[in-house]
């Protein structure tokens, strides 16, 4: 598709709010989870409003901000978020005060808040934009849902440019639930050594990042997003080769043509296999992760567009990103493949280009 | 690349029936769903009047032949329920066959087993099977695996316009020629989390609700789901199937107003509506009938009230709210509207605005107040307008 990333504006647990630097100043962290690394709110919500929003709502209006400033745009043609648990937060505060108070004297406005589409709302709010809105909450396919949404508007020319945009927050509480389950790591790790802990789980993440999408080609434009696929409970590595192959297909290439693949591994034992074998049987070419660096969670996939999307700006895959580093081999950066699975259910493919 | 989108198949389940013979039953006797609350364990039972699916979690899991050991929340048996029966009703044999996607639409999502539980997750391991059933995505996906569709599967979450947006979605990949047929619609159970939020928000009636009512005082909560199955132009030629009815417009605006409130004068519901009939190529005359969102709040009522008296000005069609007989099922609401707005076409019916008495003060038209049989209905404008200022509106066309 003739779409293209023009902006991008990314809190996360690492240094990515500057557009100019790409990973230069690495945070690791050895906690139980990956918090974001908050900006300055002031410069992008005024004090008094400040003080009554969440923390996510705070993440998701100054990432917006952040994104269109960058894109040099004032008010998109839509806005379009994604996300896997919406404001944990305030969902928690309510759902206690619920519990707590046998369902008396509540207040509303955690309430209000803790619906998935407060944010969309929110910055539609923020920017005075009445186009399109819409959000996705679907694990796995959330972001991927509003991006190919997103995608598609432009392509159908149903706006010019579109903020799309994936968000997901990560609490004590919430975290100390899904501890019971095999998804995340019992003990508590360095964050950049997370590929070398070969036990079941992952380490929890959370960030917000939106990104300003156009059809129109330009210079300064990040990178081009040529396509997205999901593919929802493949049966084997087989089904998921022949995906890629057909993906591939479609957009007139071949798997040596991809010049970068970025690999959603996340140091779970139980089912990182597929990407070990993408890059042992399947492609011969450089690779990129970056779950050491965002945490895994619901919408991770907008750290990994925005890694795809530095990598061709900035031609150039920092050393800390870098996977199976001993091969990487210093080429032009012209096709980049995303691949990422959540849980192994919710599979999905973005595919770059310069 | 298909332009036309085709509806072949529907199914519901609501507080009005288990399926669409018993629904269009309940419409035609004007028997509503709201009662008592019987099933949701909750202190407002006997103070707040809701439309529950009428029957237990028993019930719809021997309903749906389902094992009774596996985590299923309340949302997931009903969007179950109603899936299938909107895949039958297309005559599907075969799902595999071509494309299928399922987008569904929930806003609370696994709540009502999330609240029940809740405290035993943080302290216990009881129950811990539940810890995956609270997201959005569990009950899509445990639908999408019990019809089989397996090409997209995906869920929207802009609370009350939720099933709107993932029919608009369907519709939109079917035209891109991504998919060939999409199940989609929404769900959502009733949860004490979301009564209570409602009710701190002062907009529940305690009696049965009145839309558009001069004296109307709030909404009555329901539990529901319904699906449509949307095709493309050339699956029906192919198969040569009844088409129940042709997806000719939807509109989706922001209002960009206030996290819980529409402007007065229904700006966003204004844009939705008019985008929807811009699309559908046709004229605001050439609509017979408008499905409203009607929830019988002050604000709804008024706003929506007003963006149709701008939309149509002279040529008013029928107007009523179906809202009094299923309560306002949130989420689910477009799909359960989808479906009544395609029964209307399907058996030229206007279905009543059960409980209207006094005409409001601001607006010049009052809705349908009785069963209106073998009228003209060729086009129907249904509208579902969500918290957030999420407005969508959806037309559908006779065949």
């Amino acid at each position: 598709m003739e779409v293209y990333i023009k902006g991008i504006g990314n809190i996360s647990p690492q240094n990515t709010v500057d557009s100019s630097k790409f990973l230069e100043e690495i945070v690791s962290h050895e906690t139980e989870f990956l918090t974001s690394i908050s900006p300055n709110y002031k410069e992008f919500i005024n004090p008094i409003q400040l003080r009554r929003m969440s923390k996510l709502i705070k993440m998701g209006i100054s990432a917006s901000k952040i994104c269109l400033k960058d894109a040099g745009i004032e008010t998109p043609g839509a806005i379009i978020t994604g996300t896997g648990l919406g404001l944990v937060g305030d969902t928690e505060k309510f759902l206690n005060q619920v519990l707590d108070n046998n369902e008396e004297f509540l207040a509303p406005t955690a309430f209000i808040q803790s619906t998935h589409n407060t944010i969309s709302g929110q910055v539609a709010i923020a920017l005075k934009c009445f186009n399109y809105n819409n959000t996705y909450s679907h694990r796995g396919f959330s972001f991927e849902s509003a991006l190919l949404d997103g995608m598609l508007l432009i392509e159908n020319k149903d706006a010019e440019n579109v903020l799309v945009g994936g968000f997901d927050e990560i609490t004590p509480e919430h975290h100390s639930i899904i501890k019971k389950t095999h998804w995340v790591k019992n003990e508590t790790i360095k964050s950049l050594e997370l590929l070398n802990h070969k036990t079941s789980g992952s380490v929890v993440g959370e960030g917000v990042a939106f990104f300003s999408l156009t059809g129109k080609k330009d210079e300064s434009n990040y990178a081009q997003i040529k396509d997205i696929k999901t593919i929802y409970k493949p049966k084997n590595n087989e089904e998921i080769e022949t995906k890629i192959d057909e993906f591939l297909a479609k957009n007139d290439l071949k798997k040596e043509d991809i010049d970068l693949v970025v690999l959603g591994l996340n140091g779970n034992v139980d089912t990182d296999d597929v990407y070990y074998h993408l890059v042992d049987n399947y492609f011969n070419t450089n690779y990129a992760y970056f779950k050491h660096l965002s945490g895994d969670y619901h919408t991770v996939g907008t750290f990994a567009l925005w890694m795809a999307a530095n990598a061709i700006k900035h031609q150039n895959v920092p050393e800390v990103a870098r996977f199976r580093k001993e091969n990487f081999t210093e080429k032009p950066i012209k096709n980049v493949l995303v691949y990422n699975h959540f849980r192994e259910v919710d599979h999905s493919i973005f595919l770059l280009t310069q | 690349m298909s332009k036309r989108i085709f509806v072949t198949g529907i199914g519901i389940i609501s507080g009005i029936g288990n399926n669409v013979k018993e629904t269009l039953e309940s419409i035609k006797q004007k028997k509503s769903g709201v009662t008592d609350i019987k099933y949701l364990k909750t202190i407002h039972k006997g103070v707040l009047p809701v439309s529950e699916v009428k029957l237990s979690e028993d019930e719809l899991i021997e309903r749906a032949k389902l094992d009774k050991n596996e985590p299923f929340t309340r949302s997931t048996l009903i969007g179950i329920i109603a899936a299938d029966e909107a895949v039958k009703s297309a005559g599907i044999k075969d799902i595999k066959e071509c494309k299928t996607g399922l987008i569904s639409g929930t806003t609370v999502g696994g709540m009502d087993k999330s609240e029940l539980f809740y405290h035993d997750l943080l302290t216990s391991n009881n129950h811990i099977e539940y810890i995956e059933t609270h997201d959005c995505g569990d009950s899509t996906e445990r639908i999408a695996d019990y019809v089989g569709a397996k090409e997209f599967v995906s869920t929207t979450s802009t609370a009350c316009s939720s099933a709107a947006n993932s029919m608009i979605l369907g519709a939109r990949m079917i035209k891109n020629g991504l998919l060939d047929r999409v199940i989609a619609g929404g769900i959502e159970s009733l949860t004490r989390y979301h009564m209570n939020g409602f009710n701190t928000l002062m907009i529940l009636d305690k009696e049965a609700c009145k839309p558009f009512d001069e004296n109307r005082r709030g909404l009555n909560l329901g539990e529901g789901a319904a699906f449509l199955v949307l095709e493309s132009e050339e699956m029906v030629k192919k198969s040569g199937k009844k088409v129940l009815a042709e997806f000719t417009g939807y509109g989706n605006s922001c209002e960009a107003f206030h996290q819980t409130a529409s402007t007065p004068e229904g700006k966003g519901a204004y844009a939705a509506m008019k985008e929807a009939l811009d699309k559908s190529g046709l004229k605001a005359s050439d609509i017979d009938y408008v499905n409203a969102h009607g929830t019988g709040t002050d604000n709804n009522d008024l706003s929506e009230g007003r963006a149709i008296e701008k939309l149509f000005g002279d040529d008013m069609p029928k107007i009523s709210s179906t809202k009094a007989y299923t309560g306002h099922t949130t989420s689910a609401s477009g799909g359960v509207e989808a479906v009544l707005s395609i029964l209307a076409i399907q058996h030229n019916m206007i279905f009543p605005n059960l409980n209207f008495k006094t005409q409001m003060k601001e607006l010049s038209f009052s809705p349908v107040t009785e069963l209106l049989e073998n009228v003209k209905v060729d086009h129907v404008l249904s509208n579902s307008f969500g918290f957030g200022g999420n407005n969508s509106a959806l037309i559908f066309s006779r065949y």
